[in-house]
């Protein structure tokens, strides 16, 4: 499946404008764009929480798929710090990184970057996986 | 003594300091989420919508969309509890709130439980206000779908409120 494909397959992921940057081995990058819909402070213009959690989930399920022999997964928790607000008209960019896989369980983490130095905001969670079983 | 308020203008007063916290969320509109009151009840519902699906061979809906309808009830609910006494005592009337927006909750930290998948059906959410000090708050939410007691997430998330003066 190429890039754009998986992102196409997903409804919501298209809805929020999302992109595959990089995907392989465990890892994912995953981006979207500044859009005054999906903005949660009206005084502000920041972007909502909420659309920065969608971003991040996707990529993390992203990383679990990319993770060799995986099939399946779906997310059993995802907890997300927001250290700071996104800058509004700013592109987010979110990294995952599946980093232990068990026989069921995926762990993941991510951040969020908008340009800036410091990421925006950080996600841990934990996936369902379920792999081809080992051939020998 | 002067006489009761009458109920409609009771409730015309909450429904629309209600609308003006929710419609000034471009992010809340975008997903569809809208608020049904009951005195100072709150429910979010999340009305299916095709866009709103995240795994389409189930189909199921997209946990990103679960992660911010919760969050969106936890802003709203703890923005409502926190501005009631003041609506209720007239000391903020929804004129104001039009004119000058209250400033909203913002999030230090969101933790979701994905339960079940989420059915291609409506989402109900409501949540509870565990702590709520000056500076910060604790905020506890639930959704489920046909089964009130078949929660399909649960999330907890801790708000830094906004400073005034």
């Amino acid at each position: 499946m190429n890039a754009q494909n998986f992102i196409n397959a997903l409804p919501f992921a298209k809805a929020l404008g999302m992109r595959l940057d990089s995907l392989g081995d465990g890892h994912a990058e995953i981006s979207m764009p500044w859009d005054a819909r999906f903005v949660g402070d009206p005084v502000t213009g920041v972007i909502h929480g909420g659309a920065v959690s969608a971003l991040m989930d996707t990529c993390g399920g992203a990383a679990v798929l990319s993770y060799p022999g995986a099939q399946t997964t779906a997310t059993i928790d995802l907890r997300i710090d927001y250290m700071r607000a996104a800058k509004p008209g700013a592109r987010l960019v979110a990294r995952a990184e599946c980093y232990h896989v068990t026989r069921n369980v995926a762990f993941v983490r991510a951040t969020a970057h908008d340009g800036g130095d410091a990421p925006l905001a950080s996600a841990t969670g934990a996936f369902t996986f379920t792999g081809q079983e080992p051939t020998s | 003594m002067t006489p009761p308020e009458p109920v409609q203008a009771v409730k015309q007063r909450r429904d629309s300091a209600l609308a003006s916290l929710v419609d000034a969320v471009p992010y809340a509109q975008f997903l569809g989420i809208y608020f049904e009151r009951h005195g100072d009840e709150l429910t979010a519902l999340l009305p299916y919508d095709d866009k709103l699906i995240g795994n389409p061979a189930l189909p199921a809906i997209h946990g990103g969309v679960i992660a911010s309808f919760l969050e969106v009830a936890a802003i709203i609910e703890l923005r409502w509890t926190t501005i009631w006494a003041d609506l209720e005592a007239g000391r903020l009337t929804p004129e104001e709130m039009t004119q000058n927006l209250p400033r909203l909750p913002k999030t230090i930290d969101f933790t979701v439980d994905f339960l079940r998948s989420g059915l291609p059906r409506d989402g109900y959410a409501r949540a509870r206000v565990n702590r709520s000090g000056r500076r910060y708050a604790s905020v506890h939410v639930e959704a489920w779908q046909d089964n009130r007691a078949r929660l399909f997430a649960q999330a907890t998330g801790h708000f830094l409120m906004p400073q005034t003066g």
